[in-house]
């Protein structure tokens, strides 16, 4: 398949030589791609606008051996437009943009889940429809949750006891009990663990009812235990804008 | 992979901006096989931009001495900054000769994912230039693509409460482009109908 079309949302783009960007896609049905998109930064270019960050497009593209390139593009939402115009939703939808592209590790390996999720998260971002960095965390938990890396709320990540335990390992992937503690681990307030249950099911009377106390606590344990599972830190996480 | 002097000439080429490994080895080899001439003045050229070219202590564009030719010219509007993120695009709006006022180059845009946050950017010189109240309009001149948008964005709610009136450049430029690329007709006319910024 030379030439293949697919939709996607821009992950991030580069410069590249004079005039090109090389963009970082994550498709429907062929995994995150990169590609080069030819004379993006002229004037008169063709379809600059629609290979930007946020951006949910539909794409033609042309198989390269390392490199696709783009050769045709239309919007199907163009997200990059009400995000860019909010900083907080500018820099939560970034660390959605660099999560994603960190948990989809292999390039060409299709998961229409994570893909889903991605454009989820960016809509709700788009359409103001919660707290941005309430977005941004149900996604990471979500988005983590898919990866394999669900974290264990209700019992002791351990030994299965039944909680409500108080203290949270990141390293052994949830919630532990008095006994299986690690040293140095976090004590975890209840409203915290319940805005983390609220999140991954999808309750959101519940998540956006949480006092600002409360989100900034479960924003701490969120971003840690994702920087725990990535090889190196995230880059944008330490730049989102915490109301 | 290659005897010392050239796979460290090879590293360096990498480090640079928009070159990757296969074009750093190609440039490589085509500064071996090059006129000994030639390469020195690519040597001259580089050793001279780091030894005379300075930054403007005002505005942050490339500059000779210690203030660039626009912050020293007398017939330049003090009450008007115009706020952009390379001094090439300073180059770009001089070609209009649209604009009377003076620059402000911030280095970049904000861009989280390449952890370019804005205290990485000379915004908090800008915050100092407009503390006295000479200026009274900012024009946010940041590329037109998402990263200039969501820095101009920023920019506009963090000078909001100094009552300034804050303006971006007209559309009609090419979204997604670059400043620099845009003509002057066209650049012109962005700067004719900037409007202002609603934050
Ligand atoms: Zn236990
Ligand atoms: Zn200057």
């Amino acid at each position: 398949m030379p030439v293949y079309r697919d939709e996607a949302v821009v992950l991030r783009t580069q410069k590249l030589g004079e005039a090109d960007r090389i963009v970082t896609l994550l498709t429907r049905r062929h995994g995150r791609v990169r590609a080069v998109a030819k004379g993006v930064r002229r004037t008169g270019s063709r379809f600059g606008s629609r290979v930007e960050p946020f951006m949910h497009v539909d794409l033609q593209l042309y198989e390269g051996r390392s490199l696709d390139t783009v050769t045709q593009a239309e919007t199907l939402e163009p997200y990059g437009d009400r995000i860019a115009r909010d900083y907080g939703r500018y820099t939560a939808g970034t660390a959605v943009l660099e999560t994603a592209e960190r948990l989809s590790a292999e390039e060409r390996e299709p998961s229409l889940k994570l893909y889903l999720l991605v454009v989820g998260a960016l809509r709700a971002l788009a359409e103001s429809q919660h707290t941005p960095t309430l977005i941004l965390d149900a996604f990471i938990l979500r988005a983590m949750s898919i990866a394999g890396y669900e974290p264990v709320l209700e019992a002791c990540a351990r030994c299965d006891e039944p909680g409500p335990h108080r203290y949270f390992a990141v390293a052994l992937g949830g919630l532990v009990c008095r006994e299986h503690r690690p040293p140095g681990s976090a004590s975890v307030s209840p409203q915290s663990l319940g805005l983390m249950g609220a999140l991954l099911s999808g309750d959101w009377s519940v998540a956006d009812a949480a006092e600002d106390r409360t989100q900034r606590e479960t924003s701490g344990l969120v971003a840690a235990y994702l920087q725990w599972h990535l090889e190196h830190g995230l880059r944008s996480l330490r730049l989102v804008e915490r109301q | 992979m290659y005897e010392g002097p050239v796979q460290d000439l090879i590293d360096e080429l990498g480090r640079l901006p928009g070159v990757g490994p296969k074009g750093a080895q190609r440039i490589a080899f085509y500064l071996l096989a090059a006129d000994p001439a030639d390469v020195r003045r690519l040597v001259d050229a580089l050793t001279e931009v780091k030894d005379k070219v300075k930054f403007c202590t005002i505005c942050g564009n490339v500059s000779e001495a210690g203030q660039c030719r626009v912050c020293r010219d007398p017939r330049r509007d003090l009450a008007v900054i115009c706020v952009v993120e390379e001094p090439k695009d300073v180059v770009a709006i001089e070609r209009t000769r649209e604009f009377r006022g003076r620059y402000h180059v911030l280095g970049g845009a904000i861009s989280p994912i390449e952890g370019v946050g804005p205290d990485d950017l000379r915004i908090r010189e800008l915050m100092t230039r407009l503390a006295d109240g000479t200026v009274t309009e900012l024009i946010l001149a940041t590329d037109p693509n998402l990263e200039g948008e969501a820095t101009a964005t920023y920019l506009a709610r963090l000078v909001k409460p100094m009552d300034l009136k804050v303006t971006r450049l007209a559309s009609g430029l090419p979204v997604g482009g670059d400043l620099e690329y845009a003509d002057e007709v066209t650049l012109g006319r962005a700067f004719e109908g900037r409007r202002a910024l609603e934050v």
